[in-house]
Parts: structure tokens; sequence; C-alpha cells
């Protein structure tokens, strides 16, 4: 049997229970839009931004892809304010996957040492991660880039088409995008025009999060409870183990069990009190969760319609 | 049925309850005329059902400000997400919101009701199992109204609740209640549409949404809102046979190929005997191959690889199919559309067209349009305008491969591209394949032959023979059976 090297495979698995029929469905969907932007677009990428959206993400295009490789790179921009563990996660999934990893931090930002103290969240965020992503896109004259996010997270995400059609200047108009009708994706575009897709789009923070759990994916440690260093500062938990934080005046640096529900630069993402060590505990937590994930979030509060904003503005 | 205001039941579902619950989300949407509340519906849905967060609540609290007398919040910014909306008033474009009660979990899609919106209204309509059609009960039913219970109807959607809205601004009056039930049952009855629960509501106080509107009234003793979703049945499996639209072909090796797709109907098993169209070519399928493992089947809505047990020419834009009961091919089809966009649709004008994973070239030739007040169709070969309701020929330079909508609704749906702008600018169903083709053979003599199939494969493979594909009808059958078939046109 000539595909005796594939089965070898599937035979090492353990056999594990088939997904409920709603993930299954969520999984049919995803794999079915990487399929259809890889074989419609020359070059396309998938920003990899460590996360656990970022996990399912790459384990929905391996599927997508079985038995072959994925065909297409991934990039991190790298804001250089990432927590170390999302770095070293990063690394180990690029070479236990065979993953083609580009990363890309914004020169401008570095040679202007871009801090989110000293310059703010919102500069930060521009610099760092809107403008980086932007030259990384342009450099590798990405047509069509994968994106991990998710309608339920934020209401201008809502909105958003699986296939978000954006300017040369990577713009969004929320106002003009292409009636997206079945799963029918219209992948026609001008050159230097692209598309950002969102296999993720029908997925909610609880999917994924019971999707995890049920395909074994693997994570980044800080979304695990830990004893870990922290300060309380405007009504958010800033992880305070790098050497760059310096606490504010009349700031206590307290340690206790804390964890992250998303990861993203360390002084912009809120940890909370929480003794979920494991999986199990992690999705009993999000049941009973009262507040929303974002809520951790520096950009989003910035100010109303910032998502948006940042959006328009070529944002993921 | 009762003589009570329950009458507003038109046709229940008559089937039983099935004995295992559908857990796939069921997809609905709101629509209805600009200001009807949709929106407003859907947040109250959200807030009632738990699924609006603390910190979400909060902001919208401090959004609200004072929209109206009763002190409660704008509902429906927690759908109206864009800047726009949010200065006018008004949706733009369809927010996907999830939801779950006990009993099941929900994707909603909240439409505009602007008419300058429809296609954003069509998007979301395309794949929804169920409408909830909103009137304001001061106003009644409108012409958008019926544009999008029409457009509703064309894309495959059969259950329908109607919610009579605002009902708190009318007294709660049942006498204009039933007015309009009775009025939009004639308007379902000329759609075809059998399944419509009316429900008097008010979205804004939250009666009969979540929780039920006794207090205020009485007299209506049927269900909740989402009494009716929980029972509301997911899309019936697909009518027609095995279809695999193949998105790509996997080669990551010499020695492995795969066809790799979404199966858009039917099931399939290794051993299966199949047909790859437009060439006609035919193979069994060796294997089906999944990152999981290797399956014995595969049914509706599986993402899979196809291995096939013979070197056969498949590329991007096939369909694979099950021999047994092969979709249409041909190059001209009857179709229904809805214009999306500005410029409409011009007559002759080629545009591509994009169903499932194959996309091209098409010329397309109005012949009627919908008259939304009367719901007759008037002969029209001109443009199409922006939202109109058109029925259009199809002619392909190339052979394309169809079902009927009806019969299927991913190998029977299509999307018109401009070539011009790209832009996306009609949503089609396909009605079928079109009978008087004007082809030169068409009135010439047929010839039926009986051949053993490896024979008759070998012609099929041929280039002669899948040039004119389409003028050609096959069944297989066991040789028996052929010989009766002959013997019946001697006698
Ligand atoms: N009194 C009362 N007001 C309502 C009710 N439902 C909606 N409204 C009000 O009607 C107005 C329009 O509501 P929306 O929910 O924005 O209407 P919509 O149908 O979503 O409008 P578009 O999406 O722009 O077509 C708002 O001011 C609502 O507060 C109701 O049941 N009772
Ligand atoms: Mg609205």
């Amino acid at each position: 049997m000539h595909i005796s090297e594939f089965d070898a495979h599937t035979q090492d698995k353990q056999v594990k229970p088939p997904l409920d029929p709603h993930l299954k469905a969520l999984e049919n969907e995803a794999i079915h839009i990487f399929r259809e932007v890889a074989a419609e677009f020359e070059r396309p990428v998938m920003l990899y931004s460590i996360g656990k959206d970022s996990s399912v993400l790459l384990h929905l295009a391996r599927k997508a892809f079985y038995p072959g490789r994925i065909p297409f790179p991934l990039l991190h921009i790298d804001t250089g304010w990432k927590f170390p563990e999302m770095i070293s996660f990063r690394d180990e999934m690029a070479k236990r996957f065979d993953l083609d990893l580009v990363v890309h931090t914004n020169p401008r930002g570095l040679k202007e040492n871009i801090s989110p103290f000293t310059h703010g969240s919102a500069l930060h965020t521009d610099i760092m991660k809107t403008e980086a992503l932007r030259q990384a896109l342009d450099a590798g004259q990405y047509d069509a880039a994968f994106g991990g996010a998710r309608r339920d997270e934020e209401a201008s995400r809502a909105k958003e088409r699986i296939y978000s059609f954006r300017t040369p200047d990577h713009k969004w108009d929320p106002r003009n995008q292409r009636p997206e009708l079945w799963n029918v994706y219209n992948g026609m575009i001008r050159r230097g025009e692209s598309v950002r897709a969102f296999p993720l789009s029908n997925w909610t923070e609880v999917d994924i999060w019971r999707y995890i759990q049920a395909e074994n994916i693997p994570l980044p440690p800080l979304y695990y409870a830990a004893k870990r260093k922290f300060v309380e500062r405007d009504g958010m938990l800033m992880w305070a183990e790098d050497k760059r934080f310096e606490a504010l005046p009349g700031e206590q640096i307290q340690e206790d069990y804390i964890r992250f529900r998303t990861l993203g630069c360390w002084p912009l993402t809120g940890a909370i009190k929480s003794h979920a060590t494991t999986l199990d505990d992690v999705i009993a937590e999000l049941e009973i969760a009262t507040v929303s994930e974002r809520q951790g979030r520096a950009i989003d509060r910035d100010q109303a319609g910032s998502m948006e904003k940042k959006k328009r503005e070529g944002y993921f | 049925m009762t003589a009570t205001a329950t009458a507003a039941v038109i046709a229940p579902a008559a089937e039983a309850a099935p004995a295992l619950r559908d857990t796939r989300p069921l997809r609905l949407i709101t629509c209805g005329s600009v200001d009807d509340g949709k929106s407003t519906l859907i947040g109250r849905l959200l807030w009632d059902t738990k699924a609006v967060k603390e910190d979400q609540a909060a902001a919208l609290n401090r959004d609200s400000g004072k929209q109206n007398d009763l002190g409660l919040p704008d509902f429906a910014l927690l759908l109206d997400g864009l800047q726009a909306e949010r200065e006018q008033g008004i949706t733009i474009d369809v927010a996907y919101r999830y939801f779950a009660t006990d009993k099941r979990s929900f994707i909603v899609a909240d439409t505009p009701g602007h008419e300058q919106y429809t296609r954003n209204m069509a998007t979301g309509a395309s794949t929804a199992d169920l409408a909830v059609l909103l009137v304001d009960a001061r106003a009644g039913i409108l012409e958008q109204t019926r544009r999008h219970a029409t457009i509703a109807t064309l894309m495959g959607i059969k259950q329908f609740v109607l919610a009579i809205n605002k009902i708190d601004l009318i007294n709660y009056d049942k006498a204009r209640f039933d007015e309009l039930s009775r009025e939009f049952k004639e308007i379902a009855l000329s759609l075809g549409v059998k399944q419509v629960t009316a429900i008097p509501v008010s979205a804004l106080k939250g009666e009969n949404v979540v929780y039920d509107g006794k207090a205020s009234m009485p007299w209506y003793e049927g269900p909740t809102l989402v009494q009716v979703l929980e029972l509301a049945t997911v899309r019936s499996a697909q009518t027609v046979g095995f279809r695999l639209p193949v998105q790509r072909v996997s080669r990551p090796g010499e020695s492995f190929r795969g066809y790799q797709g979404t199966v858009a109907g039917g099931a399939v098993k290794p051993g299966d005997s199949v047909v790859i169209l437009p060439s006609g070519m035919v193979a069994n399928v060796k294997q089906i191959v999944t990152f999981d493992l290797v399956r014995n089947a595969a049914v509706a809505g599986d993402a899979i690889t196809l291995v096939l047990d013979r070197q056969v020419d498949v590329a991007r834009g096939d369909m694979i199919a099950t021999i047994d009961a092969q979709p249409q091919v041909g190059l001209a089809f009857d179709a229904q559309l809805v214009a999306l966009q500005p410029g409409g649709i011009e007559p002759g004008k080629r545009y591509w067209l994009k169903s499932g994973s194959r996309r091209q070239r098409v010329s397309v030739q109005p012949s009627s349009l919908l008259d939304l007040k009367s719901g007759k169709w008037n002969r029209h070969d001109g443009a199409l305008p922006m939202n109109a309701i058109g029925k259009v020929h199809l002619s392909f330079d190339e052979a394309a491969i169809f079902d009927a909508y009806e019969l299927n609704r991913t190998t029977g749906a299509f999307i018109l591209i401009d070539p011009d702008t790209n832009n996306t600018v009609a949503g089609g169903m396909i009605a079928g394949k079109r009978g008087d083709l004007g082809g030169l053979n068409n009135e010439a003599e047929r010839v039926i032959l009986s051949l053993p199939a490896d024979l008759a494969d070998k012609i099929l493979a041929s280039g002669l023979l899948s040039e004119r594909r389409d003028e050609v009808d096959i069944r297989r059958t066991n040789p028996g059976r052929a010989a009766e078939l002959l013997g019946e046109l001697d006698g």
C-alpha cells in the first residue's frame, strides 16, 4: 500500500473519542477555509501570535493539509514585549512541527526604543504591531494572511467577513464589505490588495478551550495558574518579573497564583487570580466567568470603538 | 388547532421531537424593515440568556444614554458595533453572535433593515435555517418586510417566526396582532412557506423573548421566541447523492495523490464508484484520509482527502460525485438571483461565476423580475437593478456542474463577481439545466446505445465526448434491465 508512510502516524495515536458534532462542524469549516485560501492565493501566510487561538489555528492548518506540510509560512510579529515563555514556546512548536517561521520586529521601533510605558499603549500598538505587520506583509508580498480572530471577541469583529478585503495600504472599510454568501468565498483581488482570512470566525472562547481539550493541543504555560509576581495597576494585574518592569511609587509587588486568559505584550495584558492549573480547571472557571476575556486588554479600553479604528488602519 | 390566540401557529412542526437532540447550533437571522427592532431583539436575547458579561454590560449602560423612558439600556448597541452604526442608530452590516440555552446553542446573524444594505441581509440569510421576521406593530407589513421574506425563502429558509414587535406601544392589542398574523399568512402561502409561528413581542421589555409576557398579554398562550428556536430543526440532510467539489490536489510525495474538499452532499465510503466531472471519467474510492485516522465513511459537511484507485486527471474545480445520481453538467442553466450592488446586473455582460471551488466565465440574460407587491414574476430582459430579484439564463463557455438549489444548498448556489471591480455583485440559486438548449444537435435524431461499462468508460474519457458531455444522457444499469428498456422502445 503506497501510503504506508502516513499510516504510521495515525496508528501511533491512541484512539480518542470522536469530536462532538458542534466542534466537528467548526473544525470542518475552518479546514475548508484553509484549503480554499491556499488554493486561490499565490502567497498566503499565517499570523502566529502564540496564544490559544493561534495554537488552535496551527493545529487546524496541520489537519487541513495532512498528509502534506503546511504550504505557507507562519509570521510572528515580535514587539519585543512578549512574555519570554511565549517565545520559547514558539520556537519549540516551530521545531516540533517543522514550521516555516518568519519573525519580524519593527526596526524603526527598535531604534527609537518604543515602549508601552514611556510611549503609551496606543502608540506602542500602532508602531510595534500595526506598522510592523504592514512592513512584514509588504516585505513578504503576501496576498492573503490567516488570522485567529473570532467574532465573539468584540463588536466590530462580529461584523467582519471570513475573507476580509484589504486595500494596498491594508485598510479595512467596514461600510463596504463584500457580500459573503454561503461558503462561496470571493478571492479576487488586484495586485497589492490582500485578504485577511479568519478560519475561527464562528468559534467562541468556550469552543476554543473545549477543542484544545478534545484535541490535546499544547499551550504556553501562562494559561495555567502558577505563583507569579505582579502589581495592581489601573485595575489590571500586571506581570512584574521582567527586568524592564519598574514599580510606581506606592506599588506593592505581590506574589500569588495568577494566569492569563489572553496573551499579548505583558505590560498590556492583565492576569486574573486563579488556581486553575489544569485544562479542566480552566474550562470550569470559564463556564462561570462573569467578565469577558478582553477585559484584561489595555488596547480595548483606550477609547470606545478602538478596535474598529485599529482594524481600519491595518491591525489584525 | 385551538380557537384561542395560539392559532397564530399557522403550521407547527408536525414531526415528533427527535430521540437524540441535535447538538449542532441552529443558525438563524433577524430580518425585516428599518427600525422594527431586530438588533434590540437579539440584544435582549443575549441579555436574558446571560450571554452578556459584566464588563460588556457596564459598557452598554455607559453608552446607552437616555434612548427610552423605561430606563432600559439600548440593547441594540450590543449588536451595532461599528462607529457609523452607533452614530446613525441603524444597522449597516450583519453581526454574528453566539449564545446558548440549556437546550441548544445558536448562531444568530442580525441583519440590517435598510434597503441600501440588502446585500448584507442576503449574506446572513444564505446560511440560516430559520428567519425571525420582525414587524413594527404600528407600521405593519412593508415592502421591505416582503423583500426580506422573499429573499429568505429563495435562499432556502423554510422556518419563519413572525415577531410582531413593539406590542407595548399598541397597548398589547390582540386584534392588531391577529390582523398582522393573518396578513402575513397570505404572503407566506404565496411564497410557499408552511412553517410560521407568529409571536407578539416587546423586544425592549423582553416580553415573549426569553420570558413570557403573560402579565401584559394574558390572551397569548403560544410559545416564547426562545421556545420556538429550541425546537426548530437544523437544515435537513441534502437529498442528492455524494458530491465532493475538489478544492485542491494534495501531492506531498511521489506516492500520494489525494483530492481535498468538503463533502457537499450524500456520503462516501471506500469501494464506492465515483465519476469525475466534467470529464466523466470513473474510478473507485480507495481511501478517505484525515489527520486523525483513515476513515471508513464520510458524510456531508466533512472536510476530507479522497484517494482514488487509479490515475485519473482531477483538478481544482472538478466535482467528484456518485455515479448513480450525478449532478447536471451543461453549458446553459436557469437560475434566480438577487442583485447586490449599485451597478445591478447587466444583460449579456460576462461575469465570473463561483460555485463551490469552481470559477468560470458566464454571461447572464435576465428573463423576469419579481414584483414584490403582487408577488408576480414579470417578463423582463433588461438590466436587474440593485436589490432586484430576477430569473436569469446563464450561458457558459465551458461545462458547468450544478444541482438544483432545492436539492442541494451547496452545489446549487453561486455568486457572481464583476471582473471590472472584483466585487461580489449577485447571489444565485440554480433552478435547473436549460431544456431548450439552442445547440445545433437539439432537433436531430438521438441514438441509445447499450455498452459494456469498460467500453463506455473509455468512450467517456475521450476528448470528443467530453466536449459535448452536456448533450449526452448516461444511466448505468445491469444487462437484464438494459435489454428490458430497449425492448420497451421496440414495442
Ligand atoms: N417601545 C419599544 N421600542 C422598541 C422595541 N424594540 C425596539 N424598539 C426601539 O426601536 C428602535 C429601533 O430599534 P433597533 O433594534 O435599532 O431596530 P433595527 O430593526 O435593528 O433597525 P435596523 O437594523 O437599522 O434596520 C430603538 O430605539 C429601540 O429601542 C419594543 O419592543 N418596544
Ligand atoms: Mg439593527
